[in-house]
């Protein structure tokens, strides 16, 4: 019989060129406003110069991205100006034509080679028998896992946004660590803090990691710490490589005198508690406990109702408002929530880091505790934690286990973002796509110690079916659809918060009890 | 991975490029007075849900032929009635008599696509399945990457949910018949293709190879025992579903004339448009439409067609085994193609693969399709080329149907690649010749003329030249 003809890598390619082809039949899909956000910014960044960049406010869409990204806007444009040069002009709100529509997605598409690059250099670090058939592979399932991706799918190519890209410098930076090049990946995490600045959600997770593994070049014999072998040069390069990164980003702003402004851009806390659409985290929870308790108040007449405020909170619209019963929220109270639900993690792999995966582990937390108790978080954030996972999820059990809850909850919990009928078909395809092949996957990785979810998890992840009918197909045949529009959103967000939450506490007793690698010299 | 759950992940690739695919535009959008073969499937939605049956083919002050008549058989105007029953519930105004012509909206276009995607769940998959777990050989990974391929196959997918037609339920019919024939459910097979000739007259290109495998499967159980009972059962099974079909129709024989003039509509010429079949290529050459009569054009095509086919029905005849069955299939179809009358491009929807690809490129440019086109095309070119290469292969099964065609396909491709895609730029991006305005077309209606050709020659050649006896044959009865 002929040897098998499989090229080492021609699997991979083969997975990138699938997901690809689909990403280019989704080009005449519905996209959400953050089309026209984008194509506001080709045009600030390309028409105006750079003093006028934060200031501009024509549109409703304001720059809203550190300095980086706006220079990637910046050089997407010069290719722009040959598909539709009326995309750059900063009066054409809204503007859509077909040319702007296949730049714009084929962007997307193309900058998303660096997500499979980063993709690529993850799987090489993976720990793997030999041997095994190509499906059973862990880095071929990471591999699908990672480019197949539904969040990542709907949110960058239907709805529209350039987290492909951003992924993929993240999970790079995460490889380089793995690979232990840390300078490169402390290099890469500035970069992409200066692109995003929503990866500051995982940024204590970065600094204590590599204050902990890179800074102190030695452990003691049992893991504690050896003072003794602290790095001043260490320390000195990482700082050098953050603050010229970060210098590069914000230097022309402060040379102008616009810090300020550029801050209050980046960071404009006046938009609400929670997003237009629930994240399912603790606030959606805590939001419904308001308004059960309002009304059981109203209903036994313990509370006046002229008391409250008429807003809506799910209204569509961004606005604060005050809470009923329970005590407002303020982002100072979502900041401190935020920093103890993930100084336990921080401090425990202060204390014994388990090298990279443990750091990915800490990594991961980090980026759920901020989504589960930030201020106006958005769903897509979920996928922050999805992602990271899925390298923990191809090697330990329990991990599959927590990863499986997680993303099938979370990715769930994306779909109000497509809410055309159009491309209905579309995510309940891709959904089941990405679900079956995740769940037999890796059952059939861990296949030898027995059965990967118990039957409570099965049950609650059943129930996402039923709700689902009941949210797109029952309910808007239903006369509550008029008056009381967000119930389907309300539900999805609470069901999904249950099992969001429950995948936190697994990942935290994880961290908490695991034991720490002894007699390994952490030297690098 | 567990087989199921391939198989599952397979379905839904499918069904997710089908539906990818229907977000781009349909035949004929935007475009009045007379629209494109989607106005026409809406039309008979319209036709059969107001009027009565014995109207539905003749020329009435309601139902002008003249605006997409009414031209396949029964079975489908009983489609376009179920189809036009839901359409009234949904939005009355879709099927209104003559008011609702033209009629275009995004509601409608959803509607219509919906009706597609349906068909192809509920018919078209589960024959794809069953034929890849029954029919095909390999180990099971192969099988998948078999049911992949041909659920993955553009040709079809870019006809059905971008140009708009519902190619997969004839084909998925003439499918039930194979896979019946070949589990040895003779009768369900008789069925289904009886049924899959009632939706579309096209079918007739299949039609000898069923006729041949059946009788020959008679033949070999003894015309004076089983077989002849067999024979029995087979005709009576075809008879009632014929009758069954046609029984609004049975009353009158002015009204059978006139659907039969419906399907084969004799007076338009031996060919339309570019085809790539002989007569349009030969007509490159030699004014053969215009230089001879209407009727020695019927004959003669009617003459290439038999004679073209006769080799391989009388093998089939007197070898009816599956591996003939599928030869026969395609050799018939190839036949047909190029030699029968009023072909329309559209015909040569059969697993042929890339090649067809090609050729339905002028078509699917009037459609604003290319980008589908290209997509799916290198999608499944690429895809075709990995899985094929990267399973194993023993020399034996390099023979086989589905390896055999996607191989020859390879190999031409590596060596016409350059041709094509030269042919397909230059088709898009300049413009051809004030002399010859037609030059690009009928040159890549030509080039897949040769290569159908080619192909109708060499799988004459297999099947003819198959020795008697080979081990790995399946079970005949």
């Amino acid at each position: 019989m002929a040897a098998p003809m499989i090229a080492e890598w021609s699997w991979f390619v083969a997975l990138a060129f699938g997901v690809s082809f689909i990403k280019c039949l989704l080009l005449n899909a519905y996209h959400s406003t953050d089309f026209e956000v984008h194509r506001n910014w080709l045009a600030v960044t390309h028409s105006l110069p750079v003093s006028q960049w934060y200031y501009e406010s024509t549109s409703e869409w304001t720059l809203d991205y550190p300095p980086f990204f706006a220079w990637f806007e910046y050089g997407l444009s010069h290719v722009a100006k040959y598909f539709d040069k009326e995309m750059l002009v900063v009066q054409n709100l809204n503007y859509a034509s077909p040319a702007t529509v296949l730049f714009q997605r084929l962007s997307v598409i193309f900058t998303d080679l660096v997500f499979i690059y980063a993709v690529k250099e993850c799987c090489k670090c993976c720990r793997e028998d030999k041997g095994k058939d190509l499906l059973g592979k862990s880095s071929f399932i990471l591999a699908t896992l990672l480019l197949w991706n539904f969040g990542l799918l709907i949110v960058d190519h239907i709805h529209f946004q350039y987290n492909g890209f951003l992924f993929g410098v993240l999970l790079l930076s995460v490889a380089r660590h793995f690979q232990k090049r840390h300078l490169e990946g402390a290099l890469l995490f500035a970069v992409l803090l200066n692109l995003k600045h929503i990866y500051l959600y995982v940024a204590p997770a970065y600094g204590i990691f590599l204050l902990r593994c890179f800074c102190f070049t030695q452990n003691n014999a049992d893991g504690s710490l050896q003072w003794r072998s602290f790095s001043p040069l260490r320390l000195v390069a990482l700082g050098l490589i953050v603050l010229s990164t970060f210098a590069v980003s914000f230097g022309p702003f402060i040379v102008k005198g616009q810090l300020q402004q550029v801050i209050s851009r980046l960071f404009p806390f006046k938009r609400g508690l929670c997003h237009a659409y629930w994240a399912p985290n603790i606030w959606a929870l805590y939001n419904i406990a308001d308004k059960a308790l309002s009304i059981l108040g109203v209903k036994l007449k313990l509370l006046d109702m002229s008391k409250f405020s008429k807003a809506s909170m799910t209204g569509g619209l961004v606005q604060e408002f005050q809470h009923s019963v329970l005590p407002s929220v303020s982002p100072l109270i979502t900041l401190i929530c935020t920093l103890l639900s993930i100084l336990p993690a921080v401090f425990s792999i202060w204390r014994r880091p388990n090298g990279a995966r443990g750091f990915l582990r800490c990594m991961v937390i980090c980026a759920l505790g901020s989504f589960l108790f930030g201020w106006h978080v958005h769903e897509k954030a979920i996928l922050m934690a999805i992602l990271p996972l899925s390298l923990l999820a191809v090697e330990s059990k329990e991990d599959a286990r927590t990863f499986l809850i997680l993303s099938t909850t979370g990715h769930f919990s994306l779909f109000p973002l497509l809410f055309t009928a159009q491309e209905l078909p579309i995510k309940i395809l891709l959904m089941l796509l990405f679900t079956i092949f995740s769940f037999s996957s890796l059952t059939k990785l861990f296949s030898k110690s027995g059965p990967l979810l118990n039957s409570v998890e099965v049950a609650y992840l059943l129930g996402l079916v039923p709700l689902e009918l009941i949210c797109e197909f029952v309910y808007p045949l239903t006369s509550w659809q008029h008056t009381l529009p967000f119930i389907p959103l309300l539900l999805t967000s609470v069901y999904c918060a249950l099992g969001v939450l429950y995948s936190f506490i697994r990942l935290y007793l994880s961290v908490l009890t695991a034991p720490s690698t002894t007699g390994k010299a952490k030297s690098q | 991975m567990e087989n199921w759950s391939l198989v599952s992940v397979c379905v839904l690739l499918g069904l997710t490029t089908r539906w990818a695919v229907s977000f781009s535009s349909y035949s004929g959008a935007g475009k009045p007075p007379m629209f494109g073969d989607y106005e026409a499937q809406r039309h008979w939605q319209e036709v059969t849900y107001n009027l009565p049956v014995q109207e539905w083919y003749f020329n009435t002050t309601d139902n002008d032929l003249g605006y997409w008549g009414l031209d396949y058989p029964p079975l489908t105007a009983y489609h376009s009635l179920l189809c036009g029953h839901v359409a009234k519930l949904i939005n009355p105004a879709w099927v209104e008599l003559r008011t609702s012509r033209g009629f275009e909206s995004a509601a409608h276009k959803l509607f219509m696509r919906t009706t597609v995607l349906f068909a192809d769940i509920l018919i078209y998959f589960p024959a794809v399945i069953l034929y890849c777990i029954y029919l095909s050989d390999g180990s099971s990974k192969r099988k998948v990457a078999t049911a992949l391929c041909i659920l993955l196959y553009p040709g079809l997918i870019l006809i059905d949910y971008g140009h708009f037609q519902y190619n997969s339920v004839s084909l998925a019919l003439t499918l039930w018949g194979i896979v019946g024939l070949g589990l040895g459910w003779n009768l369900l097979g008789a069925l289904a293709f009886s049924l899959a000739l009632n939706y579309k007259q096209m079918e007739l290109y299949h039609s000898l190879p069923f006729f041949c495998f059946l009788l020959g499967k008679c033949i070999k159980q003894g015309l004076m025992g089983r077989g002849l009972l067999l024979l029995v059962k087979i005709s009576l099974t075809v008879l009632v579903t014929f009758a069954l079909c046609w029984w609004p129709f049975l009353s009158d024989p002015q009204l059978i004339l006139q659907v039969l003039h419906r399907l084969f509509p004799v007076d338009r010429g031996l060919f339309e448009d570019k085809v790539a079949n002989t007569w349009c290529s030969l007509n490159v050459l030699i004014k053969i439409k215009t230089l001879l009569s209407r009727d020695t054009q019927l004959l003669l095509s009617f003459a290439l067609t038999l004679l073209s086919i006769l080799p391989s029905s009388i093998k089939l005849l007197t070898k009816p085994t599956l591996w003939q069955f599928k030869l026969a299939l395609v050799n018939s179809s190839l036949a047909f193609f190029l030699f029968s009358f009023q072909v329309h491009e559209k015909s040569i929807l059969l697993p042929l693969l890339s090649v067809l690809s090609y050729s339905m490129l002028p078509l699917l440019l009037k459609d604003g399709l290319l980008l589908p086109y290209t997509v799916t095309s290198l999608a499944f070119l690429y895809l075709g080329v990995y899985l094929l290469s990267a399973l194993d292969r023993s020399p034996e099964e390099e023979l086989r149907l589905g390896s055999c065609a996607l191989h020859l396909v390879f190999l031409q491709f590596t060596v016409s690649l350059v041709a094509m895609a030269g042919l397909s730029f230059t088709s898009v991006v300049l413009e051809p010749p004030a002399r010859l305005p037609d030059l690009f077309p009928v040159l890549v209606s030509v080039f897949s003329f040769l290569h159908f050709l080619a192909m109708l020659l060499y799988f004459n050649l297999v099947q003819l030249t198959e020795p008697s006896s080979k081990k790995s044959q399946k079970k005949t009865n």
